[in-house]
């Protein structure tokens, strides 16, 4: 049973950018106001979540080709690589290091590998929810 | 470096099978694996020459520094013999698998599993740290597992492989414990520097419980009396795993411990006790089981086991060598010690050769079994020869090295049986007497193996055409049984090179390494030892002959009675208590699994601060309550009381949302935007799972509980609830434990954000969000699992096919 809501769908394929944006902001502001990894990757599986219930599976499937389990276990790799990353430069587990950078447009921003890492835990996340939600949703439906 | 080089060249061939198995399907893993253990018998023998000299060669490598673990390997005279061991019978019998196993098989998860054994067994005789020893110890433990349960279609390979793991890992365990137990006596987990401790160890209370538990490990290992059941089980695995693992060297590790720890332990009469007579009654218990078996494979099971207990009895004999003053005259005791480390080698060389012969037979003829087998010897002429110089050899007939150390072994023993009787115990003169009824059931079985299954007539051969073995898989045993001839025609040799280094492995602060080798020389004349040679050859025909007359005392003891049968019925009990208890939980109703949790944070936290008095508060210093929050409670306690009474999943789903976003609201009004945005997210993601899961969910209906019940569980509920509000309200004034906010006050200099929320997850605890999206990820694919699983329900199971 698939209602054709034409208007859900038209404000859905907006608002989703709208989202995903919010996430990338949320992302990247994390270390100084709120935001971060988590609620970023958060945001993102709240907005395919959006997409999934606006659209069926298969066709936001098309659209996104992604498997969610690899993208969580490249989160996980990433989030335990930055740990073993420390090591190798022979600092302690999972020390984090930044430094300044003068990039062009931005102007001075700092980086650090805290970044990496909470791109990892965003990943996970996203591909968590996104695997629970399309593995329940699939299961159901047969 | 280049003997750390040699654990880790299986572990990386390890990890390049799968790629080869991948990239290049038509080719012979075989070959390409052969490498691995020719490489490090090529930097092993490198190291001949400057072991032989009585030198040592030490490389450390600092794995963890900041917790003082570090690998040290550890080449002497004694690792040296059992690396050669596991390299040189590894290459023989990969070369040998490469023609026994078709290539149908899985035949990279083969030698993956093979690999990782001979890493592991290296990394065992290298290691001088006793926890790295212990890592590796119990790696062999689990490749053997996976190579007993190799062909795991089968029931009595999953069993075999069960029972190996479950008594081992049981052992390694209790090892663990006694390496666990020594440290706390020394400070040290490295052996050698325990060993410079060693003299004023054994007046230590906690001495004897070490002691035991590193016998058990190791007894547990090596098959010894009554721990030895999981080896004939063992013997579903392909036959070049039994000849590598289960006769020349996993199952020689313990004897490995036994030796390493020898001048450590010895100090005590418990070792020469325990070592001793255990190994005694192992090998006559196993050489007298061995008489019985049907299969050929079983029946060199048993001889395994009672050729372990022999060369265990020597080492146990030898370390009385510790309680006299080593001088030209008592030099005779540390003798047991070398022919413990001969026959080892030998034992390897003769079983191996033995093992091959036998899977020959199985491989052409189909079966194994001596009761349908006979008359093989002029179809099989070389198999034959192979099997009758390895039977010859384990029964202790010249001329093959079995001689030479079945002579030295009696000789040890009358020497034991000698000693001064004002400071042991009579029973000592039981030694010789033993060694002499074990040889000949030894001699009766070895007859047993080469008549039955090549003289006499045929009985019920399978319908095949049997013929000669091709050549590739000849070539390994025949090896082998040159060596079981060469070291008879040159024993010298090999007790100099290999062997006599080793002794001062064992006996650090004895004589020195010319003393302790005795010259091996195959005729001495018509002395004791020889005597006892012929009456084992005489009695053991004679048993033979009359075998059929006395076989009915095997079927004495009842089989509920036998080792097998307790182990059994100790594992049926364990698996009926254990699902009684996990039943008595496990009811399948979550409302009681929530009911569990509960209870344990009434009784845990509550009772904490119950005990702690710490449930003291005062409003006094609280901000005071503004009308919005007094709204919002309102609404959220109405909607949680609402829920309780609802009729409809979808109207309890949003009621609980109603409490979710008020709960987020609260986190706007009290200035954290952060969880107020995940509270938001987190509920909106939550109800669509809700929502999804409705269709596995039964339909609503009202349960119909004895009120009783209902009673319980809303005082449970309420209980809870009052808990948490009385421990959120009592923190404000708890000080038990040092405050942590002093690191979020410094969180730009410590951790350079700002924000400290995102600090604290990426930085000060970023350990355990590490943690939390591991487990986030193995939680989703048990999801996934789950799901895939139950939707294929009604398909075929993969157990018990």
């Amino acid at each position: 049973m698939r209602i054709n809501d034409l208007l859900l769908k038209t404000v859905v394929r907006i608002v989703v950018f709208i989202i995903l944006t919010l996430a990338i902001y949320l992302f990247f502001a994390g270390h100084y106001s709120p935001g971060g990894g988590f609620i970023g990757g958060l945001v993102i599986a709240s907005a395919f979540v959006l997409l999934y219930l606006t659209y069926d599976l298969e066709t936001v499937q098309k659209g996104i080709p992604v498997d969610f389990k690899v993208v969580a276990a490249i989160g996980v790799l990433l989030a335990v690589g930055t740990g073993f990353g420390s090591v190798l430069f022979g600092v302690d587990f999972l020390t984090q290091t930044a430094h300044h950078f003068n990039l062009p447009l931005v102007g001075d921003k700092e980086l650090g590998t805290v970044m990496i890492f909470e791109l990892g835990v965003a990943l996970t996340v996203v591909g968590v929810v996104m695997t629970i939600i399309t593995s329940i949703a699939e299961g159901d439906e047969d | 470096m280049t003997i750390f080089l040699a654990i880790c060249i299986p572990f990386l061939m390890a990890l390049l099978v799968p790629l080869m198995y991948t990239f290049f399907p038509k080719f012979k893993i075989g070959w390409f694996v052969l490498i691995a253990p020719l490489a490090v018998l090529g930097i092993l023998a490198s190291y001949i020459p400057k072991i032989a000299g009585g030198q040592t060669a030490i490389y450390t490598y600092d794995w963890v520094p900041s917790l003082g673990m570090s690998i040290t390997v550890y080449l002497d005279g004694l690792s040296m013999i059992f690396s050669l061991l596991i390299s040189g019978v590894g290459a023989l019998v990969i070369l040998y698998a490469i023609h026994y196993l078709s290539s149908k098989e899985a035949l990279h998860h083969f030698y993956c599993y093979l690999l990782l054994f001979m890493g592991a067994m290296l990394g065992v005789v290298f290691s001088d740290n006793m926890m790295v020893l212990y890592a590796f110890w119990e790696l062999t433990s689990v490749s053997s597992f996976l190579l007993i349960a190799f062909w795991h279609h089968r029931h009595a390979s999953r069993t075999g492989a069960r029972k190996s793991m479950l008594i081992t890992v049981t052992g390694g365990i209790t090892m663990l414990i006694g390496f666990l137990l020594l440290h706390e006596m020394t400070g040290t987990f490295s052996i050698r520097k325990t060993i410079e401790q060693a003299a004023i160890l054994y007046d230590h209370p906690l001495f004897i419980g070490a002691l035991i538990c590193v016998l058990i490990g190791a007894f547990t290992k090596s098959a010894q009396f009554p721990f030895h059941i999981w080896l004939p089980d063992a013997m579903e695995a392909p036959t070049p795993v039994s000849a590598y693992l289960h006769s020349a060297t996993m199952v020689k590790a313990g004897i490995y411990i036994v030796a390493r720890f020898t001048p450590i332990f010895a100090y005590g009469w418990t070792w020469f006790w325990l070592v001793t007579f255990v190994g005694l009654i192992t090998l006559v218990w196993g050489s007298f089981n061995a008489v019985k078996q049907t299969d050929l494979k079983a029946l060199l099971a048993f001889s395994t086991i009672s050729q372990l207990g022999l060369i265990m009895s020597l080492l146990g004999m030898g370390s009385f060598a510790y309680h006299v003053q080593i001088d030209t005259s008592t030099i005779i005791y540390t003798q047991a010690t070398f022919v413990a480390l001969f026959h080892l080698v030998n034992h390897s060389t003769f079983k191996g050769a033995l093992f091959m012969a036998v899977g020959i037979i199985d491989h052409e003829a189909g079966t194994r079994d001596i009761r349908r087998l006979g008359g093989l010897m002029s179809l099989m002429p070389i198999t034959f020869t192979i099997t009758v110089i390895g039977s010859m050899s384990m029964a202790g007939l010249p001329p093959f090295n079995g001689f030479l150390s079945k002579e030295l072994f009696f000789s040890s023993a009358l020497a034991t049986a000698s000693i001064d009787m004002t400071s042991l115990p009579s029973i000592v003169a039981l030694v010789p007497i033993m060694a002499w009824v074990a040889s000949i059931f030894t001699f009766i079985y070895s007859c047993i193996l080469v008549v039955k299954t090549f003289f006499e007539s045929p009985k019920k051969l399978p319908d095949v055409k049997i013929h000669e073995a091709p050549i590739g898989m000849l070539i390994s045993p025949i090896i082998l049984v040159s060596f079981v001839f060469g070291i008879f025609l040159f024993p010298n040799t090999l007790a100099k090179y290999i062997l006599s280094p080793a002794m001062l492995s064992i006996y650090p602060q004895g004589a020195s390494q010319e003393m302790m080798t005795p010259h091996i020389s195959a005729w001495h004349g018509f002395n004791t030892e020889l005597w006892m040679t012929i009456g084992v050859v005489v009695a053991g025909i004679i048993l033979f002959k009359l075998l059929p007359k006395w076989k009915g005392i095997y079927n004495r003891l009842p089989k509920h009675l036998t080792l097998n049968g307790l182990f059994n019925r100790a594992l049926y009990e364990a698996e009926n208590v254990s699902s009684f208890i996990t039943r008595l939980y496990m009811t399948g109703s979550l409302r009681q699994y929530m009911l569990f949790v509960y209870i344990v944070l009434l009784g845990v936290v509550g009772g904490y601060f119950a005990l702690n008095d710490a449930f003291n508060f005062s409003m006094d210093n609280n901000a005071p309550i503004h009308i919005y929050e007094v709204i919002l409670v309102g609404v959220m306690g109405a909607a949680a009381i609402a829920m309780l009474f609802v009729s409809s999943r979808v109207t309890a789903t949003v009621l609980n949302g109603i409490i979710g976003y008020g709960l987020s609201i609260f986190f706007v009004i009290f200035r954290a935007p952060d969880l107020a945005l995940t509270q938001l997210i987190v509920e909106s993601v939550t109800t669509v799972l809700f929502l999804l899961c409705f269709t596995y969910l039964p339909a609503w209906k009202k349960d119909r509980l004895p009120s009783r019940t209902k009673i319980m569980n809303g005082i449970i509920s309420v209980a809870v609830g009052m808990t948490v509000v009385a421990i959120s309200l009592s923190v404000l004034h708890f000080n038990e434990f040092k405050t942590i906010s002093s690191y979020f006050e410094n969180a730009y200099e410590l951790a350079g954000g700002k924000n400290i929320v995102n600090t604290i997850l990426g930085d000060f605890r970023a350990f355990d969000t590490m943690l939390e999206v591991v487990v986030l990820c193995i939680a989703s694919i048990g999801v996934y699992q789950m799901i895939r699983l139950r939707m294929k329900k009604g398909g075929d199971r993969h157990e018990n096919k």
